[in-house]
């Protein structure tokens, strides 16, 4: 049992096809999804988009999905959470308000019915893991949710499981502390080695700590990948919108000449570099258009129509083909700012355009 | 270890292979359920059904008729005895309003100084069943009793509060004010200050915003008080039986079953009349209530405006809950002193006091109070039980039909003891217990279960209370780190439901142990008595009523102990729960 649990860092977790329904509402839709052992990887996605339900499925709770879901090559969908080796660490903690930290800690070791000696030292370690050792006799309810939530952890990783599922579990601390926690989550994750998936609706939080991550839509994953990836080359519309800023300029891409050119429903044309072509639209990022004064084949004409200063770069919102574009410009001392009401040149490289086809 | 459960689950076995409703998938839980589904049918349901049964029965032939309600109201007794029922629960209704209508207006309404003394005192009499004060009520109020006798000595004159039906309406609507007083206090405190100013701005003040504004919102909560107070007073039997009143439903009830005897189809007719009258007030409340949650305090706001006395204002609140209070615990004082007399009879006050039937209600009530503790520890044991487990089976599974267990648990509401008892007798008369020789009727373990069954609704309402403080999170984790559904119950849920379960047991037991109308019913022999039956007894003969009282003091003691005892519990587990949430 012991060597079973040295092992257990490196399991990666396989879901094939699968479905969930909460009675008539379908609520997970075709998921399918291969974590990497040791990975940390995020659920990423707007409030009601399934995270919360996929994670608790592969955790065992919540209503029997169809399909499969295999842990470390084990296949768990017809098991009960208990018998999963699953950590998860909760939103609210959940930590036992009638059990003292230690008692909290222990309870998965007293569980699988561990020697004495040997709860009491992986408990001791679990607690200097999380750097709160000297609590380990307060209650709960004497503690501050940033305690409370590292405790969580602990109890957690105590058992040494499989995977670590995590549910928004920066969600109830203030803003600063946020910050610092999630740092050191990953710190602990790296150290452990766990396959660990993370669930957030931040970009943010998924952005920093996550090795990939996969952008859950209406109980849909829409894309998979790094953060990075995602955010240069997202698949469709949703993803270029929810991962940062994002300027969608409609209409299609037609051959002209040895290259190919990007024609805006009202009529401007631009050269790109995509290699497909058809009607779409191409997503622009605000720090990779940049604005001149002269006119290129790769630049539209727009009107500036408001600018925000905001310390290390000027934001400006600028009326081009027929849309309100944001564009970002990283700002020196001195720089020439463009005012509201001027007549200027936005020039996009054409490497930086992704081009959606339609119904992306 | 892992790959254990694993193999199992893939290799089908038998019976995984074989359509799934030949084996009907038992687990513990939904076990469970099924067993605590037959008790409550065995011991509830189906002796009610029975009562019903039997009152449309033809007597001889045993053929259904409607025969036996014909013979009812035929009769001129039991046309004057229903008359007489209904017209004491609705004065009682009346006269409980009169006492709780002002208590509750002063101490929502103003800042006053005597709020506190109204929230506790207020509750005094629930702690006391009413019918152990009817005798010192008679001694105070009674036609010979302090108040008549000065009132015939100063003015020559002497007012009937005690006789005949008057004297059962003053004692149930002192006892049974209370009610109405927390349903309509709370009601009161819920309504926002924003709702009254808004009417306010738009031009009601006074008497008109009273009427359109403050009570109609609190119009639900006052009628669910109500409906509650008639419901105890045209069931209760033991205040009548002890004033001797006997021209009443319950009471007929009870002299038929025990003189005529147990096939005399009217006490039948009146169990269902009950019944029915039970159900309809029930039915009545939940109407006014359906829909009217009238909670609309939001934050920062919390209550009505409450105003400053004027002095003369702060004089004339003082004298009125004075006078209330005083009224109100007048049986509890008239117990007192009677426990302590020697002597008290056609005098204002006791001619001398002693503690001799303190001594004596210990000598021969010890058999009385070790009974009361044996039903009642069971009752209050099993309680909980069943509460904790059905709430789990409704509030944390999906066994279909889970909903009908609470139903089935809550039904014993609308059902008067005199009812049970009469159904326990009829059906479990030929129900032989194995090795003891003697029908289940007359077995004492009858009585701890009627009186498990008339607890149970309480009971469950607190055990729920109890499970939805507990966050469903605190059992998944316990899940995740690897725990049975069954060792989360016990480990996790049952601990943290702990407090409430308590408090429940407290309660119970308190209510058990003073319990009239079932137990009289179901004592076969003055060996199983317990506690309230040993009053009664007692109070029977004017000799007796000393000691009766000292009992009586007794019981009012374990009751006060409890009720105080489960407001710690609960108040303990409250803290324990929310000292943590301010970070
Ligand atoms: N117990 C439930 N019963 C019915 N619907 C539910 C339940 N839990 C979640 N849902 C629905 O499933 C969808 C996904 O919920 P959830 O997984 O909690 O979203 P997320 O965690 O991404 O915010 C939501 O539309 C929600 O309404
Ligand atoms: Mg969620």
């Amino acid at each position: 049992m012991q060597n079973d649990m040295v092992q257990s860092g490196l399991a990666g977790i396989e879901i094939r096809d699968l479905h969930l329904s909460f009675g008539p509402t379908k609520v997970l839709t075709g998921v399918n999804l291969t974590i990497r052992p040791g990975e940390f990887f995020a659920f990423l996605g707007p409030s009601g988009s399934g995270k919360s339900t996929l994670l608790r499925a592969i955790a065992g709770f919540g209503p029997r999905p169809q399909g499969e879901i295999s842990i470390g090559g084990r296949d768990v969908a017809g098991l009960p959470p208990w018998q999963r080796d699953v950590g998860m660490v909760f939103q609210s903690y959940a930590l036992w308000p009638h059990m003292s930290v230690r008692e909290n800690v222990a309870f998965g070791l007293r569980e699988r019915k561990a020697a004495p000696a040997e709860i009491r030292r992986r408990v001791g370690d679990a607690l200097d893991l999380v750097g709160l050792s000297h609590l380990a006799d307060r209650m709960p309810n004497q503690l501050s949710g940033g305690q409370q939530q590292r405790i969580a952890l602990a109890r957690t990783v105590v058992i040494e499981p499989k995977v670590l599922l995590l549910d928004e579990p920066l969600s109830n601390l203030d803003a600063g502390l946020r910050v610092q926690m999630r740092r050191e989550l990953l710190a602990l994750q790296r150290k452990l080695g766990l396959t660990t998936i993370f669930v957030t609706h931040d970009q943010e939080e998924a952005n920093t700590t996550s090795d990939r991550m996969a952008v859950l839509d209406g109980g849909v994953i829409q894309q998979v990948g790094t953060p990075q990836e995602l955010y240069d080359n997202p698949v469709n519309l949703f993803v270029a919108r929810f991962l940062g800023t994002a300027n969608i300029l409609e209409g299609r891409v037609e051959r002209a000449g040895d290259g190919v050119r990007f024609v805006s429903l009202s009529g401007e044309a631009i050269q790109l570099s995509s290699a497909a072509t058809g009607t779409g639209a191409i997503v622009l990022r605000p720090q990779n258009i940049s604005l001149t004064a002269r006119s290129t084949p790769t630049t539209l004409p727009g009107t500036v129509r408001h600018c925000e200063f905001l310390g290390s770069q000027m934001r400006y919102l600028v009326e081009c083909a027929g849309t309100e574009m944001v564009v970002d410009k990283p700002h020196r001392s001195g720089d020439q700012v463009f005012l509201p009401e001027t007549q200027v040149k936005l020039d996009i490289n054409a490497a930086d355009a992704v081009f959606l086809a339609d119904g992306r | 270890m892992s790959q254990q459960p694993d193999v199992a689950a893939r290799r089908p076995t038998l019976a995984n292979r074989l359509p799934a409703f030949l084996f009907p998938r038992l687990n513990p839980v939904a076990l469970t359920g099924v067993i605590i589904a037959i008790f409550l049918i065995g011991f509830l349901i189906f002796p009610v059904l029975q009562v019903i049964h039997v009152a449309f029965q033809n007597p001889s032939s045993g053929t259904l008729t409607l025969q036996n309600f014909g013979d009812f109201f035929a009769t001129s007794l039991f046309r004057e005895s229903f008359v007489n029922s209904f017209y004491v629960s609705a004065v009682s209704v009346v006269v409980a309003t009169i006492i709780a209508l002002p208590l509750a207006y002063i101490t929502t309404r103003f800042n006053f100084g005597g709020s506190m003394l109204i929230q506790s005192l207020g509750f005094i009499p629930l702690i006391m069943p009413p019918f152990v004060g009817a005798v010192a009520m008679q001694l105070i109020f009674g036609r010979n009793g302090t108040i008549n006798l000065l009132l015939r000595d100063r003015f020559g004159i002497s007012i009937p509060f005690m006789e005949g039906l008057n004297g059962v309406i003053l004692v149930q609507s002192i006892h049974y004010f209370p009610f109405i007083l927390i349903n309509l206090s709370a009601s009161l405190r819920n309504i926002d200050r924003s709702m009254e100013e808004a009417a306010q701005n738009l031009g009601a003040h006074g008497l008109r915003l009273f009427r359109r504004i403050v009570f109609p919102l609190a119009t639900p909560g006052y009628v669910a008080g109500a409906a509650l107070v008639f419901i105890k007073v045209f069931d209760d039997l033991g205040t009548p039986l002890l004033l001797n009143v006997n021209n009443m439903l319950a009471p007929q009830a009870y002299l038929r079953i025990t003189s005529v005897g147990i096939s005399d189809p009217m006490g039948y007719v009146i169990s269902v009349i009950l019944v029915a009258f039970s159900i309809l007030s029930l039915w009545a409340s939940f109407l006014v209530m359906r829909g009217k949650d009238y909670a609309t305090v939001q934050k920062g706001g919390g209550g009505l405006a409450k105003r400053d006395l004027a002095p003369r204002e702060k004089v004339m609140a003082y004298a009125v809950v004075f006078f209330i209070l005083s009224l109100v615990l007048s049986p509890h004082l008239g117990l007192l002193l009677l426990s302590l007399s020697t002597i008290w009879s056609f005098a204002p006050l006791p001619d001398g006091y002693t503690l001799a039937n303190y001594a004596r209600m210990w000598e021969s009530s010890q058999g009385y109070v070790a009974n009361t503790l044996l039903y009642a520890g069971i009752a209050a044991t099993l309680d909980v039980i069943l509460g904790t487990a059905i709430a789990y089976i409704v509030l944390r599974t999906g066994i279909a039909g889970r909903k009908w267990l609470d139903y089935l648990a809550t039904a014993a509401l609308a059902v008067p003891g005199v009812v049970l008892g009469i159904g326990y007798l009829r059906t479990f008369q030929s129900v032989d217990v194995p090795f003891i020789d003697k029908p289940l009727a007359s077995w004492w373990v009858i009585i701890a279960i009627a009186l498990t069954i008339r607890r149970l609704p309480y009971a469950l309402r607190a055990c729920m209370a109890a499970l939805q403080q507990v966050s469903l999170a605190l059992e998944e984790a316990a899940e995740s780190l690897g725990a049975t559904k069954m060792r989360t119950i016990r480990k996790i849920v049952v601990p943290l439901m702990s407090g409430g379960i308590l408090a429940g047991f407290v309660t119970s037991f308190a209510t058990a142990s003073v319990e009239l109308s079932a137990t009289i019913m179901l004592v076969s022999a003055e060996r199983d008595s317990p506690l309230a039956y040993g009053i009664y007894l007692f109070m029977q003969t004017p000799s007796g009523r000393g000691a009766g009282a000292a009992l009586g003091i007794l019981a009012v003691v374990i009751v006060a102990i409890g009720t105080i005892l489960s407001q710690i519990i609960i108040e303990r587990d409250k803290k324990m729960r929310t000292s943590g949430r301010e970070h």
